[in-house]
């Protein structure tokens, strides 16, 4: 269902609360956030402030209890919506790679074109594309177990980015690698962003790349605490 | 890469898994297919022992076993006197035993009954099956474990008969068992002037509905019917049949709890991945479609093993001297598309909870599972 939110507006969270265990454990509490199209923010904060949870919530991963979330003008509360969201607008990238262990590095990437029905052809092409921007070309036959961490990160990478989508969400996408290797994922991720004009909500706990994104915005105790310039 | 290459690739990489859960409904197939065809074979073997050249069996009313059927001897000379009958040949079945085997199978006939004719004579000729010399006629089998005296009898029941021949039959049943002259048989078994079938062969041009309509109008307490009516009507055969479906159904059953557990371990073994794939895009329908979808080729390549498995099974029970024409084992295309069509919806059946499962699972909560 679309609702009507100003054109440039891609992420639009409104007073929203999430709470797990029956409402024992309340996360977010009333977080409001809007995100234009093309901006690179950075959700900062300390461990269980709620970062994770807000990203779940923006893709429809997780429900709320109350409020409105949307991307594009379209709500992620319906389950059919949420299907289509996630197919064509969004991408998302765990602090841990999270690639199926049983496929390749390729097959891996090609879960979310077979999931939106692409064509083949034209996602081998995209992932050609990506796997050389990344540096994981020559890596695309081996196996998951077969990868360094960097690898398998910007693998998890090149796979967010299969169908193109207009969204990035990453959660701590450097949070499991060492200095260089989150130097260069991070890099990545931003180059490959900006490129294409694409808007990334990253959630973070390292402030120094916190610094290098448009707009940083603190989180504490399940609030949006405000922005760090 | 498409879903059912996903499919498959998952297959492959747990081979052990696979290999276990198709093993499940490979048995499942083979004990269905190797039943429902030993006991279908057995009675086709029957069946012939009933239909040596006639259309029709004539037998009493409402028997539960041809063993109890009573039918006047008479009664296939009357038939013979009809237009529409060409001939009409009294068997008498019986349970005889002998010190050496406590159940043979006895068949009474009549002197010129054209299926010893078709036999190959190993010892003695047609001539000496008559009722004056009381002279039996062991069929091969029956000869090999029933002891032939030196005076050339043999011990049946309380008595001893003259063996007028051994002969090779091509029909288990009368190869094991022993041909008496009919009076012979009536009056060791205590069945004067009855019969327990007759085998009757209609004259040309002519339709077994005239047989069954002169039945009911003259010996209402006597019925008969076309061999294949027979076939399908006739008790025993019917418990038969029914008996090996069930067997092989039940054996099913544990295939299923087979599959059932063999996609229960995919899914929990990998929930992270089907969590993954729901942010990648894929919906409930197409997680459920992928477990549906491995659970359905794991049971067609049990199907494909069971096949082969019984087919070697069966040859190897047929080539057994001992089992040597009562094993007659047929799997036809019917037996074979129902063994298909139950493995499938074993495989249905046996993934519903592991994909009700795998598709209720919420993505997020699934990450943080460890």
């Amino acid at each position: 269902m679309k609702i009507s939110t100003d054109m440039n507006t891609q992420v639009l969270v409104k007073d929203v609360w999430k709470s797990f265990d029956n409402g024992r454990i309340e996360v977010l509490k009333g977080v409001s956030l809007t995100v234009p199209k093309g901006e690179i923010v950075a959700l900062c904060g300390t461990s269980g402030c709620g970062k994770s949870t807000l990203l779940n919530v923006i893709s429809g991963l997780e429900e709320v209890d109350r409020g409105d979330v949307s991307i594009s003008g379209y709500d992620v509360v319906r389950e059919s919506t949420r299907v289509d969201l996630l197919r064509h607008h969004i991408g998302y990238v765990f602090q841990f790679h999270h690639l199926m262990p049983d496929l390749t590095l390729a097959e891996n990437c090609l879960v979310p074109v077979i999931a939106a029905g692409g064509s083949r052809a034209g996602a081998l092409e995209r992932l050609r594309e990506l796997a050389e921007a990344t540096g994981v070309a020559h890596r695309l036959g081996q196996r998951v177990k077969e990868l360094s961490g960097g690898e398998r990160q910007r693998g998890a990478l090149v796979r967010s980015l299969m169908n193109d989508p207009q969204l990035l969400l990453c959660d701590e996408p450097t949070g499991a690698l060492d200095e260089k290797n989150r130097e260069r994922v991070f890099e990545l991720l931003i180059e490959l962003v900006r490129a294409r004009g694409r808007t990334l909500v990253m959630a973070t706990h390292d402030l120094e790349l916190a610094r290098r994104c448009d707009r940083t915005v603190k989180m504490r105790d399940g609030r949006v605490e405000g922005e760090l310039i | 890469m498409s879903l059912w290459r996903m499919i498959f690739t998952n297959l492959r990489r747990h081979r052990v898994r696979t290999g276990i859960g198709a093993a499940g409904i490979a048995l499942g197939v083979a004990t269905m297919l190797s039943v429902v065809g030993l006991l279908g074979g057995a009675v086709k073997m029957f069946e012939r022992i009933l239909r040596t050249d006639a259309e029709m069996v004539v037998f009493e009313k409402n028997v539960s076993d041809l063993f109890f059927s009573n039918v006047p001897v008479e009664l296939a000379a009357e038939l013979e006197k009809q237009p529409f009958v060409k001939e009409a040949r009294p068997v008498l079945f019986s349970i005889i035993s002998s010190p050496d085997r406590p159940i043979i199978t006895c068949f009474g006939i009549g002197e010129t009954d054209g299926r010893l004719k078709k036999g190959e004579w190993l010892k003695g000729s047609a001539k000496d099956f008559t009722a004056e010399s009381r002279g039996v006629v062991m069929g091969e089998r029956a000869a090999d474990f029933v002891k032939i005296q030196e005076d050339g009898t043999v011990e049946l029941g309380q008595e001893r008969y003259p063996v007028a021949g051994i002969v090779r039959l091509e029909n288990g049943f009368e190869n094991g068992g022993v041909f008496m002259p009919l009076a012979v048989c009536q009056k060791s078994f205590h069945k004067e002037g009855v019969c327990s079938v007759l085998s009757v062969a209609l004259a040309a041009g002519h339709e077994s509905s005239e047989v069954k309509e002169w039945m009911v109008a003259n010996h209402p307490r006597i019925t008969a019917l076309e061999n294949e009516e027979f076939s399908r009507s006739y008790s025993q055969f019917k418990i038969l049949k029914t008996t090996s479906w069930v067997v092989g159904g039940c054996a099913f059953l544990l295939g299923g709890l087979s599959v059932t557990n063999t996609m229960i371990l995919s899914v929990f073994g990998r929930i992270k991945d089907l969590a993954i794939a729901r942010v990648c895009g894929f919906s409930r329908g197409q997680i459920a479609g992928m477990i549906f979808g491995e659970s359905l080729l794991v049971s067609a390549i049990g199907t494909l093993a069971g096949w082969g498995l019984s087919a070697l099974g069966l040859y190897g029970l047929r080539a057994l001297p001992q089992l040597q024409g009562y094993i007659e084992p047929r799997i036809g295309w019917m037996e074979v598309a129902g063994a298909m069509g139950l493995a499938a919806i074993t495989a249905l059946g046996g993934a519903m909870y592991p994909a009700w499962y795998a598709a209720k699972l919420k993505p997020a909560q699934a990450l943080r599972f460890e």
